[in-house]
């Protein structure tokens, strides 16, 4: 393809054919404002706030869909565009709520922004608000439409990279509203509570389910036992909250923090990863060996579990029935923990600090529960993990570095890495090998670069001994379905297969930090640091391998027996069912 | 006209439905969402609307999202998600129309039929249409429609008149059909 050379606001800028103006214009560092616009989704066109003039010819672009021609030359800034784009911004200004103090997204909202670069510094008219309910039926999201400008980011998403197609625009101007089919209560519909439209949403038209209070409230219990456990992903994401540059895992700071809140216990996710692995390990190592179901599929992540309970259902047996680390860990606490300790599991109320929204519908799921009782009574999104710290006044940035406490807080390299696309392929094979081989993987060997990255979906054939292990990846499930496809028709086959319903997995969990200013959301460098802090975890820990993990051996000696023992199964196994509505998965872009 | 939903929800219907579907997919390959305007339009035109079971039985027959379907029918005033009334009155909102007293007409109109725009009659012989753009017809300003019928120079005090005629006619449906039922039962006892 040839390049072609135009001029924008007098600067001369050279782009490849087929470039939009608004990729022109970022090429010449100009920043043309934007809100319905995102990289990774298709062109919509709906918001109008991109316009630009184009000389000679009468009409203003919309340069986010507009081709850049040879030639052209486009004005980005003049004195009548700097209006229009204002006057459209304040429109939408003008039918939302007045409530920036209280809003969550308050000093992180892509419409204030807008708002502050476009110079509106007051609202010159009251326009009719939109007044509808909010949709607080999903244990994941709460649905706000009165915050909704309508960008259609969230429906795109849903449907073009979850495909999951849960949302549309239903209506025609003033009344369209974003909701599901039917206008159904969000928890009766397909939604796998993902939270990536939460993630790519410019307001606060979606967010996660609080569970800040009910936190708050039993760490003032004193009745209560507070346990606390944190995923993989939390640590590479919270220091973004508190200015830290993405890159650094901060999990010392992290157990830390825990314990100033007045955490009793401070366990960690990462123990629960390296019990998954010994799990699903052996399964795999099973079905493998003995004749299937393979592919066999990962199972740690809910959304794609609700993924594949709707739209699925004849993949299930083929998931692997072990938990998630989240659901394990929240097992042991109140099974062998509280025995060990002599403590009423009644009384111990187990937290788990998540990158997701999709693991609170998870921690409801009736058939996780032990005797009755739930497993995991609160999830915290990261988000909300940093904003109790900042409630309570915890200084994040001079924190001490800490330790976990024993024994569900040890964990090797391999748990860390479960946060990242392709960790807990990577993790299960280091065992995998080990209980096929009877020894370890050789040093150099250990590390399998060839799972790891950040392509939507990868293939990687691993030998093992004589036999190959024919391993496929995704993340976001419209590239999953693109393996199922591809299955399905008979073009490959496959032993093992990595399903994480986030792009990037849990490191862009629909619960992690929003984007920063001059960012979109789902920023891809800002994933690849997140992901090299877990990388660097599992590279500076003398343990990488789940098995050697001293608190593992001891708990399958003391409790659990051998992995996939009947205590194993009783404890850390689930099941799977088909849900309705039956999903539909989109064939094409909805016009 | 008066939709005879209940002969319509039988399995034949839907069997009709799903082979009209199929013609239709066959007809748009690689487009299931062209697809589904030809087949909302065959649903509303036996139903009057299309009802939520019909959204759901598309969605699946033809492969596309519930939500994406709710989202189509909802966008175009032609589709109604709701049971319409037998006949759908309007008045023009046109500015002609609202200089000339159109506004006045329309209020007639609700207080003759309790109901408020947008709403159906519990009979469900009238549905009060909230939204009627220019007609074209201004030089008969105001203009108020019942199904593809147009009033010219209605003045409030013709609404009731007006009304009444279709109300009658309704009436006059419902018994014939009645009395077909009746003729219906008869032979078949026979
Ligand atoms: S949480 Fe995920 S599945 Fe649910 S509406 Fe949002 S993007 Fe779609
Ligand atoms: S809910 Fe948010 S992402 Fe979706 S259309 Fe509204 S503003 Fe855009
Ligand atoms: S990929 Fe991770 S963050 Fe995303 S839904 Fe799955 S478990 Fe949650
Ligand atoms: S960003 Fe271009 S139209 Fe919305
Ligand atoms: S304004 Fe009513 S017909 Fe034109």
């Amino acid at each position: 393809m040839s390049d072609i050379t135009l001029t924008i606001n007098g600067f001369t800028v050279t782009v490849p054919e087929g470039s939009t103006i608004m990729e022109a214009a970022d090429a010449a560092s100009i920043h043309i404002p934007r809100l319905c616009h995102h990289p990774k989704l298709s062109i919509q066109g709906a918001c109008r706030v991109c316009v630009v003039e184009v000389e000679g010819s009468n009409k203003l672009a919309a340069s986010c869909c507009y081709p850049a021609e040879e030639g052209m030359s486009v004005r980005t800034n003049t004195p009548e565009i700097l209006r229009l784009r204002r006057d459209i911004v304040e429109l939408l200004i003008d039918n939302h709520p007045e409530d920036c103090n209280t809003c969550e997204r308050d000093g992180n909202c892509e419409l204030q922004r807008l708002a502050r670069d476009m110079g509106i510094r007051e609202r010159l008219f009251a326009g009719e608000r939109k007044r509808y309910e909010k949709d607080t039926s999903s244990p994941a999201l709460i649905r706000d439409p009165e915050k909704c400008v309508l960008c259609g980011r969230c429906v795109r998403i849903c449907g073009e990279v979850q495909e999951a197609a849960c949302l549309s625009q239903v209506h025609r101007g003033f009344s369209t509203v974003v909701m599901p089919a039917h206008d159904a209560p969000f928890a009766e519909t397909v939604c796998i509570g993902c939270g990536q439209c939460a993630k790519v949403c410019p307001t606060a038209a979606f967010v996660e389910k609080d569970g800040t209070r009910e936190f708050l409230r039993a760490i003032e219990d004193p009745e209560m036992i507070v346990v606390v456990q944190t995923a993989p992903a939390v640590r590479a994401a919270i220091g973004e909250e508190f200015g830290f540059e993405p890159g650094v895992a901060w999990e010392g700071k992290m157990f830390a923090a825990l314990r100033r809140l007045g955490v009793d216990v401070v366990f960690d996710t990462q123990f629960a990863a390296d019990l998954t692995i010994m799990e699903e390990a052996a399964e795999f190592v099973h079905r493998f060996t003995s004749g299937g179901p393979l592919p066999n599929i990962t199972s740690c992540c809910p959304g794609w579990i609700k993924y594949a309970e709707h739209f699925h259902p004849e993949l299930l047996p083929n998931l692997s029935t072990a938990k998630s680390p989240m659901s394990m860990q929240g097992a042991m606490i109140k099974s062998y923990w509280a025995e060990r300790m002599d403590v009423d599991p009644a009384r111990i109320y187990s937290v788990a600090i998540m990158p997701c929204t999709a693991k609170k519908f998870e921690a409801e799921r009736e058939e996780l529960g032990l005797d009755g009782l739930r497993i995991v009574d609160c999830v915290l999104t990261t988000r909300e993990f940093a904003w109790v710290m900042k409630h309570m006044g915890i200084d994040f940035a001079s924190l001490p570095e800490e330790e976990p406490d024993s024994p569900l807080g040890e964990s090797t390299g391999a748990a860390a890495i479960f946060g990242a696309t392709g960790g807990v392929t990577e993790a299960a094979l280091r065992t995998a090998y080990h209980m096929v081989f009877g020894e370890d993987l050789p040093e150099d060997a250990i590390e399998f670069r060839q799972v790891r990255g950040l392509e939507g979906l990868r293939f990687a054939d691993v030998p093992f001994g004589e036999a190959t292990v024919r391993i496929a990846l995704a993340h976001g499930l419209g590239a999953a379905n693109e393996i199922f496809d591809r299955v399905a028709r008979g073009e490959i086959e496959l032993d093992f297969i990595e399903v994480m319903a986030c792009p990037g997995g849990c490191i862009g969990g629909g619960g992690q930090p929003y984007e920063k200013e001059g960012e979109m959301p789902l920023d891809e460098e800002r994933l690849r640091k997140r992901a090299q802090s877990l990388y660097r975890l599992d590279d500076d820990r003398k343990l990488r391998c789940s098995h050697h993990n001293p608190d593992i051996i001891r708990v399958y000696k003391e409790y659990l027996g051998e992995p996939n023992s009947h205590r194993a199964h009783e404890l850390l196994h689930t099941y799977y069912y088909p849900r309705v509505p039956l999903g539909i998965r989109p064939q094409e872009a909805q016009v | 006209m008066l939709y005879q939903r209940e002969v319509l929800d039988t399995p034949e219907w839907w069997r009709g439905l799903d082979e009209m579907i199929a013609r239709e997919r066959d007809a748009n390959p690689g487009a299931v969402q062209t697809a589904l305007i030809p087949v909302l339009h065959y649903v509303q035109d036996r139903f009057g609307y299309i009802p939520p079971k019909a959204v759901n039985h598309v969605a699946q027959a033809l492969g596309v999202p519930t939500s994406y379907v709710c989202g189509v029918a909802s966008f175009y005033s032609y589709f109604s998600m709701e049971p319409r009334g037998a006949y759908t009155v309007s008045v023009c909102q046109g500015t002609a129309c609202f200089v000339r007293g159109a506004q006045a007409v329309l209020d007639e109109i609700c207080r003759q039929l309790n109901v408020k725009p947008g709403e159906t009659t519990p009979d469900m012989v009238f549905t009060v249409s909230d939204s009627a753009r220019c007609l074209g017809a201004c030089g008969q300003a105001p203009v108020m429609m019942i199904d593809d019928d147009v009033h010219a120079h209605v003045r409030p005090r013709d609404v009731q008149g007006i009304l009444a005629q279709y109300t009658a006619k309704a009436r006059h449906e419902m018994q014939l059909r009645e009395e077909l039922a009746e003729i219906d039962a008869r032979s078949h006892h026979e």
